[in-house]
């Protein structure tokens, strides 16, 4: 298979403005990700399906990730009565909902590359492309996203909950989401009374 | 009746009973049990009917596709919130006598998944159940153990007196409320007329010191 990198260059030849980023994983697998913008990821999807040399015809996991506001600590070098004092502040970076892809060519025998989408935040800007139109197989799976991410996906056939129940309220695979009270009065303590000393 | 004339008796081919008994070892011996499976426990019962165990032997194993024609609920898996209505409707649709078997530690309480945000925390607090099976999930054999025992309970029910058996007191409901899937969770909660929560334990040693 081409390099990350050949792709990432390849997809800027085809769809010219679009933005690519290369996000690596220090971790064990090593499984490097290209991070897609949201505006053009239908044209880059389209055009790694197509591709004579790349060829994904086959998106074989969506999955969702929640990534909260993070609060970052600077430290600041500020002049004070001519000298330098070192202070730290401190910077919220805002959160996002991430889409994650996974593309195997079964044609070529390759894969996998890993397509991550990001919404502008976590509470209004949560539309994102569906990708279904070019990969059936993630129509099932982007539902669940939407069920228990809150990520809706514009161009989507059907965008209904896949679990939940129809009239259900939230999505509970969020970081923030609190399941509704039903402690059992004999346990011992109970799970809101657990989340209260754990912060 | 003389326990000793009884025996006398059936030598010469006369046998002397009482309905309760001949009505109850005739049910006990043809459960029909409700064909559905809610998890993994369901793979277990699936076992539990084919040839290497053979629920057959204990007159079980006619497993019907309605709940019309089914006498026994084999609760077979993790309940979630939103099939739990459907779990209560089918159980209503059930023609009396009818027992109930919570099989595994999911049907039991919600198991491993009891902090969950979509499980019911045992089926009890919805229908009646009968017999409670631990395992996650039961071995076949411990399924078979189940329906055994609740022949034997069967067997011990009456059908008049005070103390008769539920489906034969008419004030003794048939159906139970089905709970409702509102915006954030199942309501009620549970079923005050058959289950209502434990007494909270203030001195169990797992309590936190800082919460006394």
């Amino acid at each position: 298979m081409l390099t990350l990198e050949t792709i990432r260059d390849r997809i800027l030849e085809a769809v010219p403005d679009a933005g690519v980023e290369i996000i690596s994983n220090p971790g064990p697998s090593g499984q490097d990700s290209l991070l897609v913008s949201s505006g053009h990821g239908l044209a880059i999807a389209l055009f790694l399906r197509d591709d004579p040399e790349l060829r994904f015809d086959y998106c074989s996991n969506v999955t969702g990730v929640d990534w909260l506001d993070k609060t970052v600590k600077e430290k600041v070098i500020v002049r004070e009565d001519d000298e330098d004092v070192e202070t730290q502040v401190e910077r919220v970076v805002p959160g996002y909902l991430e889409v994650v892809y996974h593309l195997y060519s079964i044609s070529k025998k390759h894969g996998p590359v890993v397509l991550r989408l990001r919404t502008a935040d976590r509470n209004e800007g949560v539309e994102l492309p569906s990708l279904t139109p070019v990969w059936k197989s993630a129509e099932f799976q982007e539902r669940e996203v939407l069920d228990l991410y809150g990520i809706r996906f514009t161009g989507h056939p059907d965008p209904t909950r896949l679990l939940m129940w129809e009239n259900f309220e939230g999505h509970p695979m969020r970081k923030d989401y609190c399941a509704p009270d039903d402690d059992e009065p004999g346990d011992p303590i109970t799970a809101r009374e657990r989340k209260e000393e754990a912060s | 009746m003389d326990h000793q004339l009884k025996k006398e008796l059936g030598k010469q081919g006369i046998h002397v009973t009482s309905l309760d008994s001949i009505y109850n070892w005739a049910r006990s011996n043809s459960m029909w049990p409700m064909q559905f499976g809610l998890a993994c426990c369901a793979i277990e019962m699936i076992a539990a009917t084919m040839a290497r165990y053979d629920l057959a032997r204990f007159g079980a194993e006619i497993f019907r596709p309605s709940p019309r024609q089914s006498d026994l609920m084999i609760v077979a898996g993790t309940v979630t919130k939103k099939m739990a209505p459907t779990v209560v409707r089918l159980y209503n649709q059930m023609p009396e006598p009818k027992y109930v078997i919570a099989m595994g530690a999911c049907a039991i309480s919600g198991g491993p998944f009891r902090d969950g945000y979509n499980v019911v925390k045992g089926i009890d607090r919805y229908i009646p159940v009968d017999i409670y099976i631990p395992g996650c999930p039961p071995r076949p054999e411990a399924l078979i153990d189940g329906i055994m025992k609740l022949q034997e309970k069967i067997h011990g029910q009456k059908l008049t007196g005070p103390d008769r058996a539920r489906h034969a007191d008419p004030d003794s409901p048939g159906e139970y409320a089905v709970p409702g899937t509102e915006s954030r969770d199942l309501l009620p909660r549970f079923n005050p007329c058959i289950w209502s929560p434990p007494a909270r334990q203030t001195d169990s040693l797992e309590y936190p010191e800082s919460k006394i």
